[in-house]
């Protein structure tokens, strides 16, 4: 990567930076890289302001300990990753529970939309943690709940009511005229839905999905205030590990919240770029 | 009710007809009846309910009072099979409607795959020969939005045509066409008429319904003005309003 002209001087504080690969694996374009260099100077400038030689600088501090840390990381993405999966299959059903025919269906999914909509998803996750057993046994047989399936589940409610949304208003979007023309050639209401108004809604639902999901992956830090071992409960506890020196404090998080951004930011982008391509088509 | 259906009776009888939305009555006691391959054209001055009344007739549109019976099946029955009607009444609306999703040929394939759940192979077979027939062999593959206006309303006429339907309902089918078009689309309707398809056509294309129809009705304000067969509609038109509409537009 290019450094631009105002960072030059700290060259040599950057150099050991440069293995760190995760800005080589995306590509990035110019207002990306401009973003990221922002972000490097942070870090630099905290950096620059380390004394002593026993200690370890800040900079070495990350390395020595990011193994640890990116595995908190790949366990916030793991979390993130089937919180999103989970809500959005529920989340389908209840979008079409939104769009039901049926009075009683239709009050049921509105009522649980809008509670999982409007609560605090840190409440939410709070609940599931202290409501849900750590361990059901059913038939003997034990199947234990750790912290970080609560949280799945915890974060899996808000993306469930916000992608019931997403589907009631994609749906909403596709013009009354193809429910008519398809229930003129006899169509059942259920295959007018499965095969003829969702397919053409997931095209508009992905921008809107995929930001629910950027959403979740920030979100999943949320789950180191109820114990789980994940990145930022992993970083509190590196900084104690270092004596809890206050000048760790801005390159430790720094580098947490670097991660979180170098992973979000492509695909917001991307997001971005989807909501472009499909207003011109 | 249904009841037992004869082919010499009338394949679709509307009796006194009416629909409100709220306060506004759009239909006000229409009567008409259709025999089986004749071919009726409805005209009429914009928002006189002309669309309407086909709608009723394949119960896209509930209607308020009076009785509509398509080849003896009462559509204002309560426990109306909507499917059973719908399969043998065929619709064609003024925007193509084609499902944006699927090829023209997948477009005319539906229904009879998923609906009558026909085989594949047989059905494929047909569609391609209805696109053929509506002079769109080569453009089976296309999606509707690579196709012109005109080529969309064909393909959604071979897309109703798929279902073997006994009645066709055209909703004003050229309406949204250039003028270079709107012919090609007649002709295919007029191929359809001439093979002995019931037809019920709204249509703003008088030269067209004066060739084609058995008999016009003009409708104004929700009621049937006057009707006739063409010979004797354009020429010895009776009521006022037929008059004026007549000399407007011919």
């Amino acid at each position: 990567m290019t450094i631009p002209p105002a960072s030059r001087n700290c060259l040599p504080v950057l150099l050991p930076f440069r293995p760190c690969r995760r800005e080589t694996h995306h590509r990035l374009g110019v207002n990306s890289r401009a973003l990221l260099c922002v972000g490097l100077v942070l870090l630099v400038s905290a950096a620059s302001a380390q004394g002593g030689r026993l200690v370890l600088s800040p900079m070495q501090v990350i390395v020595k300990w990011a193994p640890l840390l990116l595995t908190g990381f790949a366990f916030n993405i793991l979390i993130s990753a089937f919180a999103m999966l989970l809500g959005t299959i529920a989340g389908l059903g209840l979008g079409l529970g939104l769009l039901s025919d049926r009075w009683l269906i239709r009050q049921v999914s509105w009522t649980l939309t809008q509670i999982f909509r409007n609560a605090p998803w840190l409440v939410l996750l709070f609940f599931v943690m202290f409501l849900v057993p750590f361990q059901v046994t059913v038939f003997n047989v034990h199947i234990p709940f750790p912290d970080w399936v609560k949280a799945t589940v915890g974060f899996a409610l808000p993306v469930m009511a916000n992608v019931a949304e997403v589907v009631r208003g994609a749906v909403r979007s596709v013009p009354s005229t193809q429910w008519e023309a398809a229930e003129s050639l006899a169509f059942t209401r259920r295959q007018i839905m499965w095969r003829i108004i969702l397919p053409q809604c997931i095209k508009r639902m992905l921008p809107p999905w995929m930001n629910i999901y950027s959403l979740v992956a920030m979100s999943t830090v949320l789950a180191s205030i109820v114990g789980v071992s994940e990145m930022l409960t992993l970083t509190a506890q590196v900084h104690a590990a270092e004596g809890g020196r206050p000048e760790l404090f801005a390159p430790l998080y720094g580098f947490a919240l670097l991660c979180f951004f170098l992973y979000c930011y492509p695909i917001n982008l991307w997001t971005a770029h989807l909501e472009r391509s499909f207003q011109t088509h | 009710m249904t009841v037992v259906w004869t082919a010499d009776q009338p394949i679709v009888k509307c009796t006194d007809v009416r629909k409100s939305y709220g306060a506004f009555e759009v239909l006000k006691g229409i009567s008409l009846s259709v025999s089986k391959g004749e071919v009726v054209c409805i005209i009429g001055p914009s928002g006189s309910g002309k669309s309407t009344l086909i709608r009723c007739i394949n119960a896209l549109v509930p209607i308020t009072l009076g009785t509509i019976h398509v080849q003896g099946i009462d559509v204002t029955d309560p426990q109306l099979d909507k499917l059973a009607l719908r399969r043998k009444v065929g619709m064609v609306f003024q925007q193509y409607n084609l499902f944006p999703h699927k090829t023209a040929l997948q477009n005319v394939m539906m229904a009879p795959l998923h609906v009558l759940r026909q085989e594949s192979k047989a059905v494929e077979e047909r569609s391609r020969a209805l696109l053929a027939k509506v002079r769109l062999a080569g453009k089976e593959e296309s999606y509707p939005g690579e196709l012109s206006g005109g080529q969309q309303q064909r393909v959604a006429i071979a897309r109703s045509l798929a279902m073997r339907p006994d009645v066709m309902l055209f909703d004003e089918v050229t309406a949204a066409l250039d003028p270079e078009t709107v012919k090609e689309v007649l002709v295919t309707i007029r191929e359809l008429a001439e093979e002995g398809m019931t037809c019920i056509l709204v249509t703003h294309e008088m030269g067209f319904a004066r060739e084609v129809a058995d008999h016009i009705y003009f409708t104004d304000h929700g009621v049937i003005v006057e009707h006739g067969p063409p010979a004797t509609f354009f020429t010895e038109a009776r009521d006022e309003r037929t008059r004026r509409f007549l000399s407007q537009v011919l």
